[in-house]
């Protein structure tokens, strides 16, 4: 049985023809899982989703599938066992021509920058985490500190109450985590959050204020205003985007940390190397697997893709690849040449990805500059999520 | 290679997605645009010094966007 109470899936014997992303020791430590199966079978297959499931573990067929929108579909972004009825997250549900136009309006509010202007408010608020903190012996670096980092800057940004966040993650484990196996929770939560963000929308009505959804709510695409299901679209996407993934982001990062005390100290007593080390951290601990539909047949590492069939795509598999990284299973934090894969490849690049290193960054800068010298928790226990975003959920740690 | 050879950077617009890593890299010699895409700064002309940089920004970009060629 699962958390849920319900039935728990049943153990994976061949991963080439089985695969279950769901499966406790892909959850734990999916790293071998992957290494065997480049070696063996490039694209493994599962028929525990619906329509079948490939799942490519090298770079090459992950990039090769990110760049063909031909065969490929956005439409679902998410490998379920059910699938569920279209729901439209512009941009990143969009396959060309919709996307550029979609994604263009947000650019602007997501460049370089833009993000720039909110380092005071993340390194204000990963201090208040830290003061709250305080002098205690342990903590939890997953639920004391690295979960409120991204809600408390997303809902700076949208305008909504900070206060709002247990909501949020409630939102985002029921269509992330609990929805791929059981989809009778989506609709009921995509319904939830259509009713809060349709409150925010009349709370602004002609007063709009200096926040995203005042934004969206006067942007234009090709001259005209967004329509309600597009503006529901995108606000859902930009909620739900940004907040279990930048939270794993933190979280990966400190548990490796935590585990390699020689790349803590050397971090600590030198912060030149946090650029470097940052995009190691994405690169080996990236927590965003995406998905593909495919539309159209074809053939990708000599692999069949039959329509309809759903592809789960691995960023994180793909940055582990030894094919395209030297010394692909070890985390070098000066590494030099690395030109990783976390934020996707071609026109769905995550758009977040200027606020994520921000976030990442002060999260390790502010908590390194209070606890220098801090280790797992003796007899913690150490829990990851389960499905698309990849983080540690509890991260017991002893400080000082 | 003669030393009278001018090396330059360029950033193949329509490969460009916004990763930014060159921009990060290289300030000195890459800038973001208003949606977040980069661009060369100026002539793209890279100093001795900053050879090393651009080395770097052309092998980390994910999306082969940024070329560095002797003129």
């Amino acid at each position: 049985m699962n958390r849920d109470g319900k039935p728990g899936h049943p153990p994976v014997q061949d991963w080439a023809t089985d695969f279950d992303h769901r499966d406790p020791s892909w959850i734990e430590n999916p790293f071998p899982i992957w290494d065997g199966l480049r070696g063996r079978c490039p694209v493994a297959r599962s028929d525990r989703f619906q329509d079948g499931a490939y799942f490519p573990s090298r770079y090459a067929e992950v990039r090769e599938i990110a760049y063909d929108s031909e065969h490929f579909s956005s439409r679902r972004v998410i490998v379920r066992e059910n699938k569920v009825p279209l729901t439209p997250s512009p941009p990143i549900t969009s396959d060309p021509p919709e996307h550029t136009p979609a994604r263009k309006l947000l650019l602007p509010a997501f460049a370089p920058q833009a993000i720039a202007r909110l380092e005071p408010r993340a390194r204000a608020l990963c201090r208040e985490l830290l003061d709250a903190i305080g002098d205690a012996k342990t903590c939890d670096a997953a639920v004391d500190y690295a979960q409120h980092i991204p809600v408390r800057l997303i809902a700076h940004m949208l305008g909504v109450p900070e206060q709002d966040g247990d909501l949020f993650r409630r939102w985002i484990h029921l269509v992330l985590e609990v929805g791929i196996s059981d989809e009778s929770v989506i609709m009921p939560t995509l319904q939830e959050m259509a009713a809060y963000f349709a409150a925010e929308i009349k709370r602004r009505g002609t007063h709009r204020g200096d926040d995203l959804i005042s934004f969206l709510l006067d942007a234009k695409m090709e001259g005209q205003p967004l329509s309600g299901p597009h503006l529901q679209g995108t606000l859902r996407l930009l909620l739900i985007a940004g907040i279990d993934t930048t939270w794993s982001g933190i979280g990966a990062s400190l548990w490796h940390l935590a585990t390699h005390a020689e790349d803590r100290r050397r971090l600590a007593a030198n912060p030149a190397l946090m650029p470097t080390a940052i995009e190691e951290f994405l690169r080996a601990y990236a927590p965003v697997t995406m998905a593909r539909e495919v539309v159209k047949e074809t053939t990708v590492g000599g692999c069949p893709f039959k329509p309809g069939g759903q592809v789960l795509l691995s960023f994180p598999a793909a940055n582990r690849d030894p094919a395209k990284f030297a010394d692909a299973d070890q985390v070098l934090i000066d590494r030099a040449e690395n030109p990783h894969a976390a934020f996707g490849l071609g026109r769905h690049r995550c758009i977040g990805s200027n606020l994520a290193r921000l976030e990442m960054t002060v999260a390790i800068e502010e908590w390194l500059a209070r606890f220098p010298e801090f280790r797992l928790a003796d007899g913690a226990k150490v829990t990851w999520s389960e499905g698309t975003v990849r983080g540690p959920r509890s991260l017991p740690v002893a400080l000082n | 290679m003669s030393s009278t050879k001018i090396l330059r950077v360029r950033v193949e617009s329509a490969l460009c997605q916004g990763h930014n890593r060159c921009c990060s890299i290289a300030p000195e010699l890459f800038e973001a645009d208003d949606l977040g895409n980069s661009r060369v700064k100026g002539d793209g002309k890279v100093p001795p010094e900053l050879e090393a940089k651009a080395k770097l920004a052309v092998s980390n970009c994910p999306e082969h966007a940024v070329r560095l060629a002797h003129e």
